[in-house]
């Protein structure tokens, strides 16, 4: 079966998507081999949803995004592991953040990450995983130079072997 | 964010990108890719269906863990349980992002 890519994006967006190639400058395979036992490894989770602690974290800055529409907050939070449902906030301008309140799972499994820890099936989950907001300036300049070095050196402190991304 | 998976793999941390647009995910080279025919907004599923949560977790796992060469798809045959004109309407924002509004004056 293959998916759809584009059977939930209205008609006149595909073409922001489509066919557009590589990103400039990165068109070369990068690999990292995935070196341990998938049950002795320590795997952390990564969100593009927007997700913030609503009680110790600033949101991403929406304000300034309706300022200038084609700028989006750069930055990242840590998210720890053990986060309740009720304590996670969504600052995200371009989806319907119901569900993700609802159940912050469906786009941060965190607690269903522990659960397959405590099967066995993954050996270790993250301490903190990760919350990035999705919409961002075309050049990714501050994503490049700046948050994705910090999200790496963020991850190897934690001693992560792998990570799973999921894009909002 | 196809990008930033390949600049956290670059740093030496393998990646698995989980997305609903896995073609594009191909087209900027993410090294490892799960495709989910979900909505936006719900990369692992409905919410409260743990069962389906767990199977695109999962299935990513085993991307990650297991993937042999870089530019590896596969893609999940899990159907959206919801009609899909309903699904389209439910995940898109109740008002324009700031950039669509945008757009859409400039068109007059």
């Amino acid at each position: 079966m293959i998916v759809d890519s584009y059977r939930f994006l209205p008609r006149s967006f595909r073409p922001f998507y489509e066919g557009r190639g590589p990103f400039p400058g990165e068109a070369d395979p990068v690999w990292a081999p995935f070196e341990k036992r998938l049950a002795s490894a320590k795997i952390a989770l990564l969100t593009s949803a927007g997700f913030h602690l609503k009680s110790s974290q600033a949101a991403f800055d929406l304000e300034r995004e309706r300022a200038r529409p084609e700028w989006g907050d750069p930055s990242w939070r840590a998210i720890p592991s053990g986060t309740k449902p009720g304590k996670i906030g969504v600052a995200h301008l371009h989806i319907n953040d119901e569900d993700l309140l609802a159940d912050p799972e469906i786009a941060l499994p965190a607690r269903l990450l522990q659960q397959l820890v405590e099967e066995g099936v993954a050996g270790a989950a993250a301490e903190k995983h990760v919350a990035v907001m999705g919409y961002q300036d075309r050049s990714l300049k501050d994503w490049r130079e700046t948050t994705a070095p910090q999200i790496a050196a963020f991850l190897r402190q934690q001693g992560v072997d792998g990570l799973v991304l999921a894009p909002a | 964010m196809p990008v930033l998976a390949r600049w956290i793999e670059a740093a030496g941390i393998p990646t698995v990108t989980v997305t609903m647009m896995p073609a594009v995910a191909e087209e900027r080279r993410a090294p490892r890719i799960v495709g989910v025919e979900f909505p936006f907004g719900h990369a692992f599923g409905m919410p409260h269906d743990a069962a389906m949560q767990r199977r695109v977790l999962e299935q990513a796992l085993r991307v990650l863990a297991g993937a042999g060469s870089f530019g590896t798809r596969v893609d999940l045959d899990l159907e959206w349980p919801v009609p899909l004109r309903e699904a389209y309407r439910a995940w898109q924002p109740k008002e324009p992002s700031p950039i669509v509004k945008k757009l859409l004056e400039s068109r007059g």
